[in-house]
C-alpha cells in the first residue's frame, strides 16, 4: 500500500512539474481562434494584418507607452517593435509572459517584425525558449535566417581584433560600430568573433543590455584570442546582427 | 548603424513632449532659478574648472577624433580648464537628457544642440546663457584680445548661420557646422531609362523617372536592375521633405509667433501626390524601408535624399557602408539640390549643429565654458570637423583659408578624405547658402516639425496597407497628428516659463488652517503625554 501511495505521489509530482515552467517543451503550440500559427505569420504578406500569440523572452525598451519586445513561441520568434503598451502593462511583461499581438507585418533592413503601433493583450500561459545552438549555421545565411529573432547560442568562438570596412581598430571591441561612442553614452558594443576561419560581428544592444549589465561589462573585458560561448537574440540588420545577452569566457 | 537609429528617431518627438512636461513642473511655485549671468571683468586663471561638453557625432569616428583633439588642444592652452566630453549619436537623446538635467539643476556646461531645442530649454528661467554680451566683450568675446587662440570675430561668422541662433531677439547659441539636404542619384540608371539629368531636379522629373523605374520583367524582377528590390525614390527625413515642399510653394507652415499653418490645401495636395507614388512602389521613406544609402549603393534606388552630412555613406564608392561589399553595384553617382517646384528660385533647408552654453551659479565657470565654446569655431576645429562629412564650416575665416580651399580643390583625389561626393555636397551648400532657409523657432516648433513628417509617414503606411486615402482620411489624419503632437496646445511648455506670482489668498488661508490644525493636534498629544506622566 505504501508503495502504491509513494508511486501515486511521485506521478502526481511529475505531472505537476510538467504543468508548470514548460521551458524547452517541444510540443505543438496551440493557438486561440483567429490567431495565426508561426508558419501562417511567416507566409503573410508584408504590410498585411497579423494576429499572433507569443511569449515574451526579453524586453528591449519602453518609451511613451510603446514597448519593443523579443518574443518567441515553440515554433519561431517574433520581434515586436514599438507596440502600444502602458507602463503598468510593461511591468507585467516578464520572461515567459504570454501575449496576443495584433498589428501589421513589416520588414526593415531584412528584419521581419510586427510594426509600430500593434496592440498587446496579456494572456494566461508561460513559455521560456531554450537557446538553440546555431554556431554551425553561421555563414549559411539561408539556414540561419530561419532562426531570425530566436534566442540562440554560439559556442567556442574566438574573439578577433575588431575590424570594419577594412580598418583595424587594434582592440577586442568598440563603442558603436566605428568606436565613435563611449560607455558613458551607453553606446552599443560591437565585437568580432570567428569560427572555422570566418569572422562575424556581434553586438551588445544597449537598450536591451545597458552599460550596467554583466554582458556589457564582460564584453568590455574581452581580449583578442579569448574563446567564448554566447547567448542572445538573432536580430537582423542587412544580415545577421545577434544581440548578445551573455558571454562566457572559457 | 542599426535599428536603434530608427528607434531613436521615434523617441525624439516623445522626448520633446516629455521635456515640455518636465519643464512645466520646474515652473511651479518655489522652483529655484539661477541668477542672470553677469560677465566677470577678468577670467580667474588661478582657479581650476571642470566643465562638461555634450557632443553629437553622426556615428563617425573621425568626428569623435576631432572633438578629442580639440579638447586636448584647448586644455593645453588653458591647463586650468578640464573638459569632460559625453558623446551622443542623435539629437533626441541629448535633448531628453538636457531636459531631465534642467529639472535637477545638473545641465552640461556646453552642449551641441538645435535652435528648436533651445527654445524649449529656455522655458526654464535663466537656463541658457544669452551670448550677445559675451560676443562683444573686448577681452573674451569673439576675436577678443585676451583669448589664447585665434578665434573668429563676430563679423567672420556667416551672418545667415549666426542669425539662425537668434531667439527672441538674442543669440542663444553659436553655429557649429552647417549642412543641407541633397539628392544622391544613380545617374547610370536615369540615363538607362532614357532621361537626361537636369542641373536642377524638379519634383515632376523625379516622380516621372521613379515611375518609369518601377517596370518589371515577366519573372517579377525589376527591368532596370534585374533584382527583386527596387525603390526608385527614398526620402530619409520626411519632416524636411514636407517643410521644403511647402516653402518652395510659398505655402503655410507656421508663423514666427508659433501659429500653426501646416494643415492647408498645399499640404493635402502634397500628401495625395505621395500616396499616388507609394501606391505604385515608386516612393518610400527611411522609416518604412531603411537607410536610402543602403538601397542606392546596392543599385536598388535612383534618387536618395539625405543630408549632405551623410555623404560619406552615399554612392558606388562610398567609404562608409552598412551593406556588404558584394552587395555594391557599380554606377555613376551624381549629386543635386533637393527637387524644386521652381528651378529658377531654389529653396533648401539649412540644418546642422549649433552649440549653446548653460548658465551656472558661478560666472567664472560660465566664462570658462564660453572660452571652450568659442574654441570650437577656430579654423583647426572647423576645418577638421567639416572634412569628416559634407558639412560646411560656419566662419568665413575657415572657408577662405588656404587649407580648406585646398581640400575642396582635391575633390575625388581619393575615396576617403577627398571622396568626391562628400566634397561636392559641401560645395553644393557653399554655392547655395543664399537659397537656404530655416523654419521659425518657438516653444513647440520641434513638435510641429515632427508632425510635418508624420503626415507623410502615415499616408505612406496607409497606402501600403491598402487603406483608402481620401478627404475623410485627411480629416482624420489631421486630427490624429494634431492630437499626437499636441499641436492644439499652443506653446505646450510656456506654462513653465510663467511667473506664477504669489499664492492666491484662498490658498494661503487653507495652508494656514492646515498648519493650525497640526499645531492643535500636537498640543493635544503633548498635553495627554504630560497628564499620563503625572498619573504615574
Amino acid at each position: 500500500m505504501k508503495k502504491k501511495i509513494a508511486l501515486t505521489l511521485v506521478l502526481s509530482l511529475m505531472l505537476s512539474l510538467a504543468a508548470c515552467g514548460n521551458s524547452g517543451d517541444t510540443g505543438a503550440d496551440k493557438k486561440s481562434e483567429g490567431v495565426m500559427t508561426y508558419a501562417e505569420y511567416m507566409d503573410a504578406a508584408l504590410d498585411s494584418e497579423v494576429v499572433i500569440e507569443t511569449y515574451v523572452q526579453a524586453k528591449q525598451s519602453w518609451w511613451e507607452d510603446k514597448a519593443t519586445l523579443y518574443t518567441q513561441d515553440k515554433d519561431g520568434a517574433y520581434f515586436i517593435y514599438s507596440a502600444a503598451c502602458s507602463e503598468a502593462d510593461y511591468e507585467k511583461l516578464t520572461p515567459g509572459t504570454k501575449i496576443k499581438v495584433t498589428g501589421y507585418k513589416t520588414e526593415w533592413s531584412g528584419e521581419v517584425e510586427v510594426a509600430e503601433g500593434a496592440t498587446i493583450e496579456i494572456e494566461d500561459g508561460s513559455y521560456t525558449a531554450p537557446a538553440t545552438d546555431v554556431t554551425d549555421l553561421l555563414g549559411k545565411e539561408d539556414e540561419l535566417i530561419k532562426h531570425q529573432n530566436q534566442f540562440v547560442s554560439f559556442k567556442g568562438m574566438t574573439v578577433e581584433t575588431y575590424e570594419k570596412d577594412g580598418q583595424s581598430y587594434d582592440c577586442a571591441f568598440v563603442y558603436n560600430d566605428d568606436n565613435s561612442g563611449s560607455a558613458d553614452s551607453n553606446s552599443d558594443l560591437y565585437f568580432n568573433v570567428s569560427k572555422d576561419g570566418k569572422t562575424y560581428t556581434f553586438c551588445v544592444e544597449s537598450y536591451l543590455c545597458d552599460s550596467s549589465t554583466d554582458v556589457y561589462k564582460a564584453v568590455e573585458n574581452l581580449k583578442v584570442g579569448d574563446t567564448v560561448d554566447m547567448e542572445g537574440y538573432l536580430y537582423w540588420y542587412n544580415g545577421a546582427n545577434p544581440h548578445i545577452t551573455s558571454v562566457t569566457v572559457k | 548603424m542599426s535599428k536603434k537609429m530608427q528607434a531613436n528617431r521615434k523617441k525624439t518627438w516623445a522626448a520633446l513632449l516629455l521635456g515640455a512636461s518636465l519643464l512645466t513642473l520646474t515652473g511651479c511655485h518655489g522652483s529655484k532659478a539661477l541668477p542672470d549671468f553677469a560677465m566677470p571683468a577678468e577670467f580667474d586663471a588661478s582657479r581650476n574648472y571642470e566643465i562638461t561638453f555634450w557632443a553629437k557625432n553622426d556615428t563617425n569616428k573621425n568626428q569623435t577624433d576631432v572633438y578629442k583633439k580639440a579638447i586636448a588642444d584647448f586644455e593645453s592652452l588653458y591647463p586650468n580648464i578640464k573638459v569632460n566630453m559625453k558623446l551622443y549619436t542623435d539629437y533626441g537623446r541629448i535633448f531628453n537628457d538636457v531636459i531631465t538635467n534642467i529639472a535637477t539643476g545638473t545641465t552640461p556646461n556646453v552642449c551641441i544642440t538645435y535652435p528648436d531645442h533651445i527654445a524649449t530649454y529656455m522655458t526654464g528661467k535663466n537656463t541658457v546663457v544669452p551670448l550677445d554680451s559675451l560676443f562683444s566683450d573686448e577681452k573674451y568675446g569673439l576675436g577678443g584680445s585676451a583669448l589664447l587662440y585665434d578665434g573668429p570675430a563676430q563679423e567672420e561668422i556667416i551672418p545667415q548661420f549666426l542669425s539662425e541662433c537668434e531667439l527672441e531677439g538674442q543669440h542663444y547659441a553659436l553655429p557649429y557646422m552647417r549642412s543641407t539636404e541633397c539628392c544622391y542619384i544613380n545617374k547610370t540608371y536615369v540615363e538607362k531609362l532614357g532621361y537626361t539629368l537636369p542641373d536642377v531636379l524638379t519634383w515632376d522629373f523625379v516622380w516621372e523617372v521613379s515611375e518609369a523605374a518601377t517596370a518589371k520583367n515577366a519573372d517579377g524582377t525589376f527591368a532596370l536592375n534585374g533584382q527583386n528590390v527596387m525603390i526608385p525614390f527614398i526620402y530619409k527625413s520626411t519632416d524636411n521633405m514636407m517643410i521644403q515642399m511647402l516653402k518652395q510653394r510659398d505655402a503655410g507652415y507656421s508663423t514666427k509667433e508659433g501659429d500653426i499653418e501646416l494643415f492647408n490645401d498645399d499640404t493635402e495636395e502634397i500628401l495625395y501626390t505621395v500616396a499616388d507614388h507609394v501606391g505604385t512602389g515608386a516612393f518610400s521613406t527611411f522609416k518604412i524601408s531603411s537607410y536610402p544609402a543602403n538601397f542606392l549603393n546596392a543599385g536598388q534606388c535612383l534618387f536618395a535624399i539625405d543630408s549632405t552630412a551623410g555623404a560619406t555613406w552615399m554612392g558606388a564608392d562610398a567609404p562608409l557602408s552598412d551593406i556588404s561589399e558584394d552587395a555594391f553595384v557599380d554606377f555613376e553617382t551624381e549629386i543635386r539640390m533637393v527637387p524644386q517646384f521652381d528651378p529658377a528660385h531654389p529653396k533648401m533647408i539649412s540644418q546642422g549643429p549649433s552649440v549653446c552654453v548653460f548658465n551656472k551659479a558661478d560666472p567664472q565657470e560660465v566664462l570658462a565654458s564660453w572660452l571652450f565654446t568659442q574654441y570650437l569655431l577656430t579654423n583647426e576645429v572647423q576645418i577638421g570637423y567639416a572634412q569628416t562629412e559634407g558639412y560646411l564650416p560656419v566662419t568665413k575665416k575657415a572657408l577662405g583659408s588656404p587649407e580648406y580651399q585646398d581640400y575642396l580643390a582635391r575633390s575625388g583625389e581619393d575615396n576617403n578624405a577627398h571622396y568626391a561626393i562628400k566634397i561636392e555636397a559641401s560645395k553644393l551648400l557653399l554655392d547655395h547658402t543664399e537659397d537656404t532657409f530655416v523654419t521659425p523657432v518657438f516653444n513647440g516648433s520641434a513638435s510641429l516639425r515632427n508632425a510635418a513628417g508624420q503626415l507623410i509617414e502615415n499616408v505612406a503606411t496607409s497606402v501600403r496597407r491598402h487603406e483608402t486615402v481620401d478627404a475623410s482620411y485627411m480629416d482624420r489624419l489631421y486630427t490624429d497628428v494634431t492630437s499626437l503632437y499636441r499641436l492644439d496646445q499652443k506653446d505646450i511648455a510656456t506654462n513653465g516659463k510663467q511667473e506664477l506670482g504669489p499664492l492666491p489668498g484662498a490658498a494661503v488661508l487653507l495652508l494656514c488652517a492646515l498648519a493650525f490644525s497640526w499645531l492643535l493636534i500636537l498640543l493635544y498629544v503633548v498635553r495627554d503625554f504630560v497628564k499620563k506622566r503625572k498619573k504615574h
